[in-house]
């Protein structure tokens, strides 16, 4: 199989909170509409190195982005890019569900609103709902908060409420930590209905949702540095078969296996 | 199952006894420090001691939160029955339809809409600048302001809150008023205009900090879910961010307002205590609290219908600053959102 096109690519980036450094050199390729999965060790720097894709670093202070990252072939940190139109582009869905305390119809129009969206709103949230397996459980009650909804639906909610500005990449830290087997397995079904339409990067602690879900997985590990802090770096990225079954690294085999130390 | 509760119930007792035992037997300090990990001696709660103290500092706090309701209750009856004396002279129609209010005159009128008009302007003038003044500043500061305009801007505010109130009724009379009357010509020297504005002043800080407190209780995970999907500050601050923080910011309001109703030195001051109906703010009024501070300071006799008319006045006043507490409670309690 042929290498796609990079709707992302990452190259030698590094990124500091304040004065310490805590990813380094990371560069990677984000082929379009594949799932990749980041894996890891806690404190690695999965999470960072994801919000450095759609700028979300931009809101925390202390963050500093070196190195460059593209997003189809045009520099994401240069002086004319809106950061703003950029995470329009580029959805994000969060580890804990976080919908907005709204009705359910709100929490989905509110994002295609603001991003200047002139058609049909109902068929715009029915589909999007549709498209997160979750209309059916919500079709009665959409003026109902969305808080109201379960966990593992609150979840789909936010999926929904991604996929409704229509972008060109998801981005979801650890999105199914906070739910039950069951709410996990439907929004595997989901990010695998998702592929093809959407690229997506997945962060996640589940070894068996990133060989389940991922075409490529990028495997990140953290070392010691002399300061006493740690900084991640990444390890090996290939194809999801390959990271699990014959990596190339030593480290990578004993993550994947459960040999960690 | 019976014995056996007898039992349990037996075994702790003998042992507590024997504990008493030790403890007279060897006071604490003389236990050596080697003996720490075996000798059981070391541990010697003294239970009846401490129930006793437990006892003594309920009943003292009892003592305390029974001295706070039963003085609100005292304060409550009071106003009750001297209210029901004054409705036995006035009838309530009366009380509710008049149009003037003239209760020292020889043909006397009790038209409580004359003070009623008074506080609802000065209060009005008073939210008209407080509203916009304190939930600006409660965002400026929370989402906007550098570390540094914080460490100037907080401060400012608690001094501003800080202020007595007769302070700012002469600041009102004194130098509000002439430089209003330099603008609007028709100002009289006591006006609501200036008394309300000042009035506004005073419950800004309140309003600030209060909302400010509110929207700062906004997890951060919303205003990131709202960033994330492309939303500008601005649309993140007003579409997220403020309806997130509702009911504290209403609650903040309601407070402000009541405090507004209630605040007496300021329009005693500066609004003057001339009681018309109307709701012109050029001209002087006189609010439901400074008629009571001009009757409270006038020796009127007790038991005289005047006199009476503080109550009726003060349970007027009561009564909607109490139905403004419970409709706050009431909302704060049916659109709070809850965050886990
Ligand atoms: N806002 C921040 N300010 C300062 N340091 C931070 C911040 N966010 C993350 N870090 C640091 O950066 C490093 C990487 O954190 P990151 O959250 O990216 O790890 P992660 O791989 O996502 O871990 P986990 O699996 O636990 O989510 C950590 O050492 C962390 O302490
Ligand atoms: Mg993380």
């Amino acid at each position: 199989m042929q290498s796609p096109t990079a709707v992302l690519s990452a190259r030698s980036v590094s990124v500091y909170y304040g004065s310490s450094l805590a990813v380094r050199q990371v560069s990677l390729d984000i082929p379009r509409g594949e799932i990749v999965a980041f894996i890891g060790p806690s404190g690695c720097g999965k999470s960072t190195i994801l919000r450095c894709f759609n700028r979300m670093n931009d809101l925390v202070a202390s963050a500093r982005v070196e190195g460059q990252i593209t997003y189809n072939d045009r520099d994401l940190y240069g002086p004319k890019v809106d950061a703003v139109a950029i995470r329009s582009r580029i959805g994000m869905v969060f580890q804990r569900p976080n919908p907005f305390p709204k009705s359910i119809y709100e929490n989905i129009a509110f994002g295609a609103r603001i991003n200047g969206y002139r058609g049909n709103m109902d068929e715009l949230v029915e589909g999007s709902l549709r498209r997160a397996a979750l209309w059916d459980e919500v079709k009665d009650k959409l003026r109902d908060s969305g808080l109201a909804l379960s966990g593992g639906q609150q979840q789909r909610l936010c999926i929904a409420r991604a996929v409704a500005i229509q972008p060109e990449v998801i981005l979801m830290d650890e999105p199914c930590s906070a739910l039950d087997p069951i709410s996990t397995l439907r929004i595997e079904e989901l990010i695998k209905e998702l592929s093809g339409d959407y690229t997506i990067v997945i962060v996640t602690h589940n070894m068996q949702q990133a060989s389940r879900v991922s075409d490529r997985t990028a495997f990140f590990n953290a070392e010691a540095t002399d300061a006493g802090s740690k900084v991640g770096y990444l390890v090996e990225y290939d194809r999801t078969e390959r990271i699990f079954h014959e990596p190339a690294q030593e480290a990578t085999r004993d993550y994947v296996t459960g040999r960690f130390g | 199952m019976l014995l056996d509760s007898v039992c349990l119930s037996q075994r702790p007792k003998l042992r507590f006894n024997s504990k008493i035992a030790e403890i007279l037997a060897s006071p604490r300090q003389s236990v050596p420090m080697e003996s720490f990990s075996q000798n059981p001696s070391l541990w010697q709660p003294n239970r009846q001691a401490s129930q006793q103290t437990d006892l003594l500092v309920r009943s003292i706090l009892g003592l305390f939160s029974f001295v706070s309701v039963a003085t609100t209750a005292g304060i409550v009856l009071t106003l009750f029955f001297e209210t029901v004396d004054f409705f036995r002279v006035i009838p309530i129609w009366r009380f509710f339809s008049e149009t003037r209010w003239t209760p020292l005159f020889a043909s006397a009128q009790f038209g409580i809409i004359v003070l009623i008009s008074a506080t609802v302007l000065t209060t009005s003038i008073a939210i008209a600048v407080a509203l916009p003044l304190g939930l600006l500043s409660a965002i400026c500061l929370s989402e906007y302001a550098s570390p540094k305009v914080r460490q100037i801007l907080k401060p400012a505010l608690e001094v501003l809150a800080g202020v007595p109130t007769v302070v700012y009724g002469y600041f009102a009379l004194l130098f509000v008023t002439p430089l209003l009357q330099k603008i609007i010509p028709g100002l009289q020297g006591f006006n609501a205009l200036s008394a309300g504005m000042v009035l506004g002043i005073a419950i800004t800080p309140l309003i600030a900090s209060l909302s400010e407190d509110a929207i700062y209780a906004v997890p951060r995970s919303l205003r990131d879910g709202s960033y994330a999907l492309g939303a500008t500050k601005r649309e993140t601050i007003v579409s997220v961010v403020l309806p997130a923080a509702l009911s504290g910011i209403v609650a903040s309001v309601i407070l402000a307002v009541s405090r507004a109703i209630g605040e007496t030195m300021i329009v005693a001051i500066a609004a003057g205590q001339n009681a018309t109906l109307g709701l012109n703010p050029l001209v002087s009024t006189m609010t439901m609290t400074a008629y009571i501070v001009q009757v409270s300071l006038g020796d009127t006799p007790a038991g005289s219908i005047a006199y009476q008319t503080l109550f009726a006045v003060g349970t007027t006043l009561f009564v909607m600053t109490l139905g403004l507490n419970v409709f706050s409670f009431w909302f704060v309690r049916r659109f709070r959102e809850k965050y886990d």
